[in-house]
């Protein structure tokens, strides 16, 4: 037992070494198609045609089958790589145009039309496949590794024609990168500006086919869709530059696909379009997760940094009209009872917010249990009073608002409209900008006499 | 026979008619666009003078956009012909500077405002080009003018409507053109950038610029406006503003008259008519 585990450690050194002329020419080759598939994937992603990838490489299986047919009609029974090649690109081609061109004729959906073209051209395809395998030479051409792929079947052929199309590609994206942004983004313009909009877009369907009919083999037609999709969208959660993002959707899909093709050597019963779309999903997952520019983490800590201030921003609120409708002097606090009893605060939250405003130099915790401002503290909020008080004239004055309904909607308000807001809202109020001092509250507020409180009216 | 073809371009422009000038910015000669076999503008038929400050005006449906879409050749005429200072789209492109409607692209494109501003370069940038720093520089100076140069590096999605409304005329500013041509530029916009954008106007009208601008709030139009086109489905009137811009217009434009057209494209739909 232990000998086999050995013998699998050793092999997999072996593989991830890059020790055999086989494995380094397989998991080379399957990093240039990845590469390549990230990057146009990534500008399909764009132009919101991700699927148009899929619809071509079911699309190439009847342009295979074909060329299949010619190939024995023709007394090659070898695998003939161009061949069997030039069949898919161009039945992948037309297929791809298929959907574009009809689309733009009819008023058919693309959504719809790829469902049309992908479904149909794959069921001619799996039609003449089953003639394909009766004929002499279909084991040997291993027309069945197109489908779901086969990396180890590789030889340096394949290899050369994966590196030609990624070179193609890089060199492509690299010398329209401003075009084929502008056609992403706004195609409409992209005319007005002189681009031949419908070259571009060929020019880009024809390097999605290529990097497609390329890779055919090694991921197989119906998974390779994973390599132009999933790169990109887990890529869009690292970033919101573009440059950044084909460079990471690229590195993605290189990385996904060598992994891939080394599990799968090791392994040689698992198909390795499958194994490579698993690894792809895996970085998609942490991408999604971790992705510091729209990743789910990054979204949970911006929302958990916003409860906090506002919880924080509620606090010294709370203090400082305790405090005014108290009518003492400085300094400016108020007993922890009231507080508590100031608003509903979730639970734990009032400690929270004060633990919150204590570190960061806000509050200070007084003698008897009270809570007091520092000077920064009070600064801070008679600022979010005069905010708050500001909304709450708005929407009694402007809006018409019942008074004793506004301090909720301003509640909400207050925290997520900024300086720039408050300076208009005080305008529109006051007429004037600058600062005025903090208006007085329109409704009663939670003071030391419970009922009926220092009303101070409305303004 | 080339030659005498390309000789013969001024004759199909002075064959327009006696009715139209020929240092009009744009000439809009019987114009009918139909979408799908439905009319939506009939036999538009206008001049606009060089300098002027345009609102096309009209209800929802009334065919604004289509028309500016009909003289940048983004929709496809049934009929009729434009000229822009003479030529056709294809040889004044580059003096034209489009506003597209905002909603008309995905904000969430991983792109910033400058990025977006720079695109109205890349036709003098020419294809396989680079931006350089002065494109660069350039763009950042018309965001300058927007009012928005602080946020040049900010991702478009985090620009408010207005923002994002400042960052295409940006672009369009960059363009340095002679015929602005946009598509609802105060729609959904703060106030501040509404006074941003007529200040701009007036300049580029100042500097000689033709510009018209598709318009909703009727409430603005005679000071915003030198002239401007009431539009629903067909003209209802063209002119300076002080002189069509009146309540009898008014009612024609955006009044119940117009069933009988709409019907009557309906019909042309349904009965299958081809252009």
């Amino acid at each position: 037992m232990t000998l086999i585990a050995d013998e699998f450690a050793g092999e997999a050194w072996r593989v991830i070494l890059l020790q055999d002329y086989n494995t380094r020419l397989v998991t080379l080759s399957a990093m240039a198609l990845g590469a390549s598939c990230g990057l146009v994937g990534a500008f399909m992603m764009l132009r919101k045609r991700a699927l148009l990838g899929d619809a071509a490489a079911h699309a190439a299986l009847p342009g295979l089958c074909l060329a299949f047919f010619v190939g024995v009609a023709g007394g090659l029974v070898e695998k003939s790589t161009p061949l069997l090649l030039l069949g898919a690109f161009v039945s992948a081609a037309l297929g791809a145009l298929f959907v574009v061109v009809i689309s733009g004729r009819t008023r058919l959906k693309e959504d719809t039309l790829l469902g049309v073209v992908l479904s149909v051209f794959f069921g001619v395809g799996v039609a003449l496949l089953g003639v394909a395998q009766q004929l002499p030479g279909a084991q040997a051409s291993g027309l069945e590794s197109f489908i779901y792929g086969k990396v180890a079947s590789m030889v340096l052929q394949d290899a050369v024609w994966i590196g030609g199309a990624c070179g193609l590609v890089c060199l492509a994206c690299t010398l329209l990168y401003k075009e084929f942004t502008l056609l992403c983004f706004d195609p409409a313009f992209a005319r007005g500006q002189g681009l031949n909009v419908r070259w571009l877009d060929a020019s880009l369907m024809a390097l999605v086919v290529l990097v497609t009919c390329v890779g055919l083999q090694a991921v197989g037609l119906i998974l390779i869709v994973a390599l132009l999709v999933i790169p990109p969208a887990a890529a869009r959660f690292w970033t919101d530059r573009l440059a950044p993002l084909l460079f990471i959707s690229a590195a993605l899909g290189a990385i996904s696909a060598a992994m891939g093709a080394m599990i799968s050597a090791l392994l040689p019963k698992a198909p390795s379009g499958a194994v490579i779309v698993l690894c792809a999903a895996g970085f998609f997952c942490l991408s999604m997760l971790l992705g510091p520019a729209r990743g789910l983490l990054a979204r949970w800590r911006e929302r958990r940094a916003f409860v906090r201030s506002v919880r924080q921003e509620h606090l010294l609120r709370a203090v400082f009209e305790w405090h005014e409708a108290a009518g003492g002097d400085a300094p400016h606090a108020a007993p922890l009872d009231a507080l508590r009893s100031a608003r509903r605060w979730s639970r734990g939250g009032l400690a929270a917010a004060i633990r919150q405003a204590v570190g960061s130099g806000f509050a200070v915790h007084l003698s008897g249990g009270r809570i007091g401002l520092t000077p920064e503290g009070l600064t801070k909020a008679r600022e979010l009073v005069r905010r708050h008080r500001l909304w709450e004239a708005y929407l009694i004055h402007h809006a018409d608002i019942d008074p004793t309904h506004v301090d909720r909607p301003a509640d909400e308000l207050e925290h997520v409209l900024g300086p720039e807001m408050t300076a208009r809202l005080s305008a529109a109020l006051f007429g004037g900008e600058g600062t005025q001092p903090v208006p007085p509250s329109p409704h009663a507020l939670p003071g030391p006499h419970v009922d009926g409180g220092p009303n101070r009216g409305g303004l | 026979m080339n030659a005498s073809v390309g000789q013969s371009r001024p004759q199909a422009g002075a064959s327009l008619g006696s009715e139209h000038s020929h240092d009009a910015a744009l000439c809009i000669h019987d114009v009918t666009v139909a979408y799908h076999k439905r009319p939506v503008l009939w036999d538009v038929d206008l001049d606009v003078p060089r300098g002027s400050l345009v609102g096309v005006l009209g209800p929802n449906g009334a065919g604004k956009s289509t028309l500016i879409k009909a003289v940048i050749d983004q929709v496809p005429r049934a009929s009729g012909n434009v000229l822009i200072f003479g030529g056709p789209y294809s040889e004044r492109r580059e003096r034209i500077g489009y506003v597209p409607q905002r909603e008309s692209v995905d904000w969430d494109f991983p792109v910033t405002a400058l990025d977006v501003a720079a695109m109205g370069l890349y036709g003098r940038i020419g294809w396989f080009g680079r931006v350089k720093r002065r494109h660069r520089e350039q763009a950042l100076s018309a965001m300058e003018r927007m009012g928005i140069a602080d946020l040049a590096n900010r991702q478009i999605s985090q620009l408010s409507g207005g923002q994002q409304q400042r960052t295409f005329l940006a672009r369009a500013l960059v363009q340095d053109a002679d015929l602005y041509l946009m598509d609802e530029p105060f729609a959904g916009v703060d106030a501040a950038t509404e006074r941003t954008i007529v200040e701009i106007l007036r300049e580029l009208r100042a500097r000689g610029k033709t510009v018209l601008v598709v318009h909703h709030d009727l409430q603005t139009v005679r000071e915003y406006f030198d002239r401007v086109i009431l539009l629903n489905m067909r003209v209802v009137a063209h002119g300076r503003t002080v002189d069509v811009f009146n309540a009898s217009n008014l009612q024609k434009t955006y009044g119940g008259t117009l069933t009988l057209l709409a019907d009557a494209a309906e019909a042309m739909h349904r009965s299958g008519v081809r252009r």
